[in-house]
């Protein structure tokens, strides 16, 4: 049932396309899709060491003048990456709403943030500052600081205390269960194949789809596949968290890591990876599993070192359910979906929560080592930065996309020890975006402005870009985008007892029209149309329905009218009626018949009829009159 | 036809005409008439009929039954055209049982002409009669060529093709009697059967059913290609204007087999070198086509040896123009001087590039697997634009792997299409390497190294390109050392191995079973032709290469294990394999003698122990110091690891290191055998007892004979060859001892028996020489080796098998039949 034109709204808060933070408003909900926190400006901060020295840690949220964060209803998680400024949110902002997001995206997330926490906490500050804020110092301080923009969005980081409140907030859903959303609108998380327990959403409604597809992969690693078969038929798909380098093939980078690796370690040198606690660390220990029998390493110790270490080898372990289908078949067996099991068994690998204690003990040389954090700004990273910077024969390995390299390793130079850059990154790229677009066939494509122009690096690779038809609408950071869908219909349910009062009159064959005369309810945006409450009293209805709680008022119902005007016989049965003179004018839209000598137009289009006469109120019914003759009435 | 096939040829014959015996197997019924077909080849098919009337009876029962099965109807079809070839059967067949096979009261009026074997039966049936003026009367009486017509468009391919081969064989017959020694007549004067398929050609050719066009067009190409009689002279100057006026309809229709037809006729000795030579209609064909189609025309014209230059050019130009195009789309310098002036043209190809992904790779890859084809040819096109295709090769491999720079929005498109492309890099990486035999300035062949040191680096080469990426590095590696007044590796090479040998030690390490096996065999290549180099030595040894090779002995992957083996072999020989065991003998190698030994015998895969036993045999030929320092022992323990191998390629590989063996000690096989053995010296023979004593002490002699009743027979053979090749150079010296005259070789011999029988578990023990001889004597070694030439299955090939097996196939299958009741 046609009720009124809506639209759908979308706001950006985030111009980082892997790390996205949109609010959509649909349906008188608004919807919250991940909130991801944009790391780099933590780059323009030197390492925060073991040993106390004084500084600053201001990682950078979303922009949020744009929208009130206390109007959020609901917010969506898609992976753990994309939650990391969940406290900022929840936090003092007024919040009140409910965060869905899959267990282990929970549980993992919390591991990134326990982590992060745990850096940052481990190095006490004794004051901080905030004045060089002020632009007019700003300026002053050397670049990139002086470059860097929008600086008053910086905040400190979050205690363990905000993280277990904002966690309080979530609650968990499994893939394909679907959550109504105050009966307005329905949400289902998918799986999206990128990482344990990371989902594509589907926010729909009776008549719209929308889905959200957020860092997804088409290639068989760990995690349970994409589920692409959902996604399709939607109005609209919103698609962030390609892959940040679309040039580099995952499979190659694991060969150039494991190469670089094994040539470091026989030359007597140490091998340093940063990374994140939780990823694409499994499955580089999966590679490593295999590999370093057969390269000849196996007495090449591994040292996996992490606040969360231990947590996130075992959390990988028991989410059976969230894995691959060959890993969850190893659980039948039973035995350990991941190998590193194997690995920590035969002490090839060992983890540790810092290099305090135990490590230091066990600590032996060459060795690699796996440890965040990937900015190189804090973290035992920082310390093995330090340790081994100095001699060629140690490599550092960055497998992780989110950091420019050479601008974390800016504040180590001048460094001896070999530098590889073999960025991992599982998520789409935009060959698989353009089959999964053929594949899913949305009506419309939305995506951040940096998908729909190559990379500005290399301006000529038009192949990195979304190719799909219609063109992808693009945003920016702070802007609003109404989405290319109007919402038209509206779904009502009808009363049983008043169905069964109607009558309906064939107009056309296979079409019926009924005059309805009902009370709209609306409640949890559910419409239902209930008999009137005093039948005894004279019909009433309108033309057009309304969405709202008004009992409507009651008027005398004019009969309705359809079909159409033959205008050749409806001159003659003017002619017949003494009119004489008679004009015919087609136009555009139907006809005009003129009068000359009463001076009088009657204007006969497809919707409408206007009798255009001056004054003369005996004409006009009379006309009236012998319009209706030629239409039907109910 | 012997006794034994008469005797069971008639109870094949009903077997083959009862519907209730179906034949099993299809394949007998082919054998079958292979058989008649040697048969009628010797003797004449009317006696055969006379002599067997099962067979005529066979032939006049078929076509009468109702349920026949239609292998048994093709068969009999097939069978009556063999013996009908020869005249005078034909004319006793032709009056009863030839109309009823072939005629419209055949099986062509009946449903089992749906099944197409039977219609293939039919056309080769016609095929094997048509060879006498005869048969063409026939056909012209029974309307078979009409058939034949229709069957052209048949819905089987098979069927279709034969029915075009069957016309050119009866047009070629009809005009084979008249051409003879005298002028050609005209096409008026030409036999009715002749003219009758001349115009239906004609017809087809102005049809507007592509399909139409293409079967007359394949029979003009079939036609031209075997039959070079003056006639086809005539016959293409009736015609080629009516193939002329297909190049101007739009889109020029069937253009593939029209390429054949115009490759065809230019090959042609009788057309190519006449006035009538297609040279014009090929040149309009060559701007006519599309580039997809042009391609192969043009290749074809330019492998011809006798074509006009202007056609050539013209052809070159054409198979070009793509690199012309993707060259003008990266750079705003013209591209190939001379061969960019057909702007519009250009557009057609830029057009072909640009509309899909895939059209765009085709094209490309087929251009330069042309260009690679035609590079080492004698009369590719001279001078030959080394130049502008090794700018064009670079900057399609650049455009693969992203990093050149479009100057254009065609460019900007190619960029986006070949970027990551595996089938471009692969096949431009295939001509880049043939195109190291023309070299280039020295800016480009810098150019070349870097773009090629890019792809072995990149970590996103897929392991295929990479291997096409060391295999074009080592031929201009060589080639560069080639260039003129250069000595040792040349300049490029000095500079380039430096950088590439971190490339080949990451690549040795690389998780990818296949990196990691073609960087072993890129550098056994390099060892093998830079061994002595000193500057090659140098640098190899300042890596890590050597030790890491000597690591991926233990690879998990065979392949990998048995390419380190060989590149170990290698390395070894040239004394690079270098670990220094002193510091005061750095230049003493550590032998690696042991650990071969231990994969020969330990290796559960046959690939590494192969790969050992070419080793050891190249270390033999070559006096490797290993080997040398007691080559006695060294023999005796690698024949009695081999003896007991399981994969025989592996023995037989021993058999060919006992060979280099035995021509070291006794001098170099004679030309009669087919192993050549070289030897780093001619050694002076040892006298014979000697010699004699030394092959028993290392088995050679139990090793040989085990081998000879091997039950792989490449191993017997081979075996045979080095007994027979020992007998030989042992028999001037004469010999005392008589065969079977001492006890020892008497049981030698009875051991051999067990041998033969199948035991092979006892060993000979400590035997004389004597024995040994004696025992090589008494076997009857060209015996055995004419037995072993034979095919296993020379027993089961017999026509008297085949008929046998027929019967016995039947016979089971009625025995089932009664099981069931």
């Amino acid at each position: 049932m046609k009720i009124k034109k809506r639209f759908c709204h979308s706001y950006c808060l985030s111009g980082h396309p892997t790390l996205p933070c949109n609010v959509l408003k649909f349906k008188s909900t608004t919807i919250m899709l991940d909130c991801g926190l944009d790391m780099t400006s933590t780059l323009n901060f030197l390492p925060l060491p073991l040993v106390q020295r004084y500084v600053l840690m201001h990682p950078k949220t979303k922009q949020t003048e744009l929208i009130d964060l206390s109007t959020v209803d609901v917010i969506l998680i898609s992976n753990y990456h994309c939650m990391m400024a969940l406290p900022y949110i929840t936090e003092h902002t007024g919040f009140s709403g409910t965060v869905y997001a899959t267990e282990p995206t929970v549980q993992i997330g919390r591991l990134l943030m326990e982590e992060l926490v745990n850096f940052i906490e481990r190095v006490p500050k004794a004051q901080s500052a905030s004045l060089w804020k002020n632009k007019d110092i700003q300026r002053l301080l050397p670049s990139p600081l002086k470059d860097a923009v929008e600086v008053s969005t910086w905040r400190r980081c979050y205690t363990m205390q905000e993280v277990n409140s904002a966690l309080s907030k979530i609650q968990l859903v499994g893939y394909s269960q679907k959550i109504e959303l105050f009966g307005a609108v329905q949400v289902t998380p998918l799986s999206s194949g990128y990482a344990l327990g990371s989902s594509n959403w589907i926010i729909q409604s009776h008549y719209e789809k929308v889905s959200y597809v957020s860092g997804s992969s088409l290639l068989t690693t760990h995690p349970q596949p994409m589920d692409q078969a959902s996604l399709k038929n939607s109005d609209v798909l919103v698609l962030t968290g390609l892959t940040q380098i679309p040039t580099a093939n995952p499979d190659g980078m694991v060969g150039e890591f494991c190469s670089n690796l094994a040539l470091t370690v026989r030359n007597g040198g140490n091998v340093l990876v940063p990374c994140y606690p939780s990823g694409v660390i499994y499955d580089l220990l999966e590679c490593l599993y295999q590999y370093i029998d057969s390269a000849g390493l196996s007495s090449v110790p591994l040292y996996f070192i992490s606040p969360v270490a231990n947590s996130s080898l075992e959390f990988s372990q028991i989410f059976a359910e969230w894995l691959c289908h060959n890993k969850q078949s190893k659980v039948y067996l039973p035995e350990p979906p991941f190998p590193h099991a194997e690995l920590i068994q035969t002490n090839k690998l060992k983890h540790y929560p810092s290099i305090h204690g135990d490590f230091s003990n066990d600590f032996r040389q060459p060795c690699v080592v796996f440890t965040g954090h990937p900015s190189l700004r804090f973290g035992d990273v920082v310390h093995f930065m330090e340790l081994w910077g100095k001699s060629s024969l140690n490599t550092v390995i960055f497998t992780e996309p989110d950091f420019s390299y050479l601008e974390a390793l800016a504040p180590y130079q001048p460094l001896a020890m070999k530098c590889i850059y073999c960025p991992i990154d599982t998520r789409l790229n935009f060959i698989q975006v353009s089959k999964l677009l053929k594949e899913v066939q949305p009506l419309h494509v939305v995506c951040p402005e940096q998908y729909t122009q190559p990379p500005p690096a290399q301006s000529h690779r038009t192949d990195l870009v979304i190719d799909c038809q219609p063109p992808a609408t693009s945003y920016r950071r702070a802007e609003v985008l109404t989405l290319p869908f109007k919402r038209r219909y509206e779904r009502i349910e009808i009363m049983p007892e008043l169905a069964d009062s109607l009558v309906p009159m064939e107009i056309k064959p296979g079409i019926s029209l009924a005059t309805v005369s009902a009370v709209l309810h609306t409640k949890d945006n559910k419409h239902v149309l209930q008999p009137p409450p005093r039948p005894a009293q004279p019909t009433s209805g309108k033309k057009r329905k309304r969405v709202s709680d008004d009992v409507p008022d009651c008027k005398v119902l004019k009969p309705l009218l359809s079909g159409s005007i033959p205008v050749e016989q409806f001159v003659q049965t003017l002619e017949k009626h003494g009119f004489s003179d008679i004009k015919v004018e087609d136009t555009a839209k139907g006809h005009i018949v003129l009068l000359q000598e009463a001076e009088t137009l009657i204007q006969i289009e497809e919707d409408s009829t206007h009798i255009i006469c001056d004054n003369d109120e005996m004409l006009r019914v009379r006309l009236r009159d012998l319009v209706l003759k030629f239409l039907q009435k109910f | 036809m012997d006794h034994e096939c008469a005797r069971l040829l008639p109870a094949v014959c009903a077997v083959l005409a009862d519907p209730r015996q179906p034949v099993a197997d299809d394949t007998c019924l082919e054998k079958l008439l292979d058989w008649f077909k040697t048969v009628t080849e010797a003797e004449s098919s009317l006696l055969l009929l006379q002599e067997n009337p099962c067979l005529l009876e066979l032939l006049s029962h078929v076509p009468t039954l109702q349920d026949v099965s239609a292998g048994v109807l093709s068969f009999s079809l097939r069978l009556a055209g063999i013996f009908a070839a020869q005249e005078d059967c034909f004319q006793y067949l032709q009056v009863e049982l030839l109309p009823g096979l072939f005629g419209a009261a055949g099986p062509l009026s009946r449903a089992v002409w749906a099944v197409p074997t039977v219609r293939s039966g039919w056309i080769q049936g016609l095929r094997s009669l048509a060879q006498h003026p005869s048969a063409l009367h026939f056909l012209a009486d029974h309307g078979a060529v009409d058939t034949v017509f229709s069957l052209q468009g048949d819905a089987s391919l098979f069927v279709a093709s034969a029915a075009g081969q069957l016309l050119v064989h009866i047009l070629a017959l009809s005009m084979g009697g008249r051409a003879e020694g005298h002028t050609c007549p005209q096409g008026d004067d030409w036999p009715t059967c002749a003219q009758k398929i001349v115009g239906h050609i004609e017809e087809s050719l102005c049809s507007t059913d592509t399909s139409r066009v293409t079967q007359a067009l394949n029979v003009l190409t079939t036609t031209f290609g075997r039959c070079q009689s003056p006639w086809t002279e005539v016959l293409w100057e009736q015609l080629s204007p009516l193939v002329a006026r297909l190049l101007e309809r739009d889109p020029v229709p069937a253009p593939h087999p029209l390429v054949d037809l115009l490759l065809c006729v230019a090959r042609s000795p009788v057309l190519g070198s006449s006035d009538l030579g297609p040279w014009e209609m090929t040149a309009q064909a060559l701007s006519r086509l599309g580039p997809t189609q042009a391609g192969p025309l043009a290749l074809g014209v330019l492998k011809l040896h006798l074509c006009p230059q202007a056609l050539r050019t013209q052809a070159f130009g054409v198979l070009l123009q793509p690199l012309a195009c993707v060259l003008k789309a990266t750079t705003q310098a013209p591209g190939l001087p001379g061969l960019l002036d057909g702007t519009s043209e250009d557009s057609v190809v830029a057009d072909a590039l640009l509309s899909s992904k895939s059209s765009c790779v085709g094209l490309l890859c087929r251009t330069l697997a042309h260009l690679e084809e035609l590079q080492p040819l004698p009369q590719h096109p001279s001078p030959w634009p080394q130049v502008p295709l090794l700018r064009a090769v670079v900057t399609i491999l650049r455009l693969c792997d992203g990093s050149a720079v479009p100057a254009s929005s065609v460019g900007g498109c190619l960029c986006g299409t070949l970027a990551g492309c595996v089938r471009v890099q692969r096949a431009a990486l295939d001509f880049l390497g043939t195109l190291s035999q023309g070299m280039g300035p020295q800016e480009q062949v810098t150019q070349v190294f870097a773009i090629l040191l890019e792809y072995l680096e990149r970590p996103d080469s897929s392991p295929m390109v990479l291997k096409k990426a060391f295999q074009a590095t080592l031929r201009w590696l060589l080639s560069s050392a080639r260039t003129p007044g250069c000595s040792g590796l040349g300049p490029h090479a000095v500079l380039f191995l430096p950088e590439l040998f971190p490339v080949l030690q990451k690549r040795l390490c690389s998780p990818c079973w296949e990196v990691r096996d073609s960087a072993l065999e890129f550098l056994t290549q390099l060892s093998r032709h830079w061994g002595g180099q000193a500057d090659f030595r140098h640098v190899l040894l300042e890596s890590e290469v050597p030790e890491l090779t000597q690591q991926l002995l233990q690879d998990p992957e065979s392949y990998v294990r048995a390419s380190a083996v060989t590149a170990m072999g290698e390395l070894s020989s040239r004394g690079l394999h270098a670990t220094p065991t002193s510091p005061e003998q750095p230049e003493v190698q550590q032998s690696l003698l042991p650990e071969f030994l231990h994969i020969l015998s330990a290796d559960s895969e046959g690939f590494p122990r192969r790969a050992v036993m070419q080793v050891f045999t190249e270390w033999l030929r070559g006096g490797h110091a290993d080997v040398a320092r007691d080559t006695e022992r060294f023999m005796a323990t690698v024949l009695q690891v081999v003896s007991r191998d399981l994969d025989w390629e592996v023995r037989a590989q021993g058999l060919e290191l006992a060979l280099v063996f035995l021509g070291q000690t006794l001098g170099q096989p004679g030309p009669h055998c087919p192993y050549t053995v070289t030897l780093p010296k001619a050694a002076p023979p040892s006298p014979l007892t000697e010699v004699l004593g030394a092959l028993c002490r290392v088995r050679l002699f139990e090793f040989a004979f085990r081998a000879l009743f091997d039950c792989d027979r490449p191993v017997a053979q081979k075996s045979c060859d080095l007994l027979l090749f020992l007998r030989d150079k042992t028999a001037p010296y004469g010999s005392p001892w008589e065969a079977g005259g001492s006890p020892d070789s008497a049981s030698v011999e009875a051991a051999l028996q067990r041998w033969q029988a199948g035991e092979q578990g006892q060993p000979l023990g400590d035997l004389e020489p004597e024995a040994m001889l004696a025992t090589l004597r008494s076997i009857d070694l060209e015996g055995l080796r004419g037995t072993l030439a034979q095919g296993s299955d020379h027993v089961e090939k017999s026509p008297q098998s085949l008929l046998r097996d027929m019967l016995a196939t039947v016979g089971i299958l009625q025995e089932n039949q009664a099981d069931c009741y």
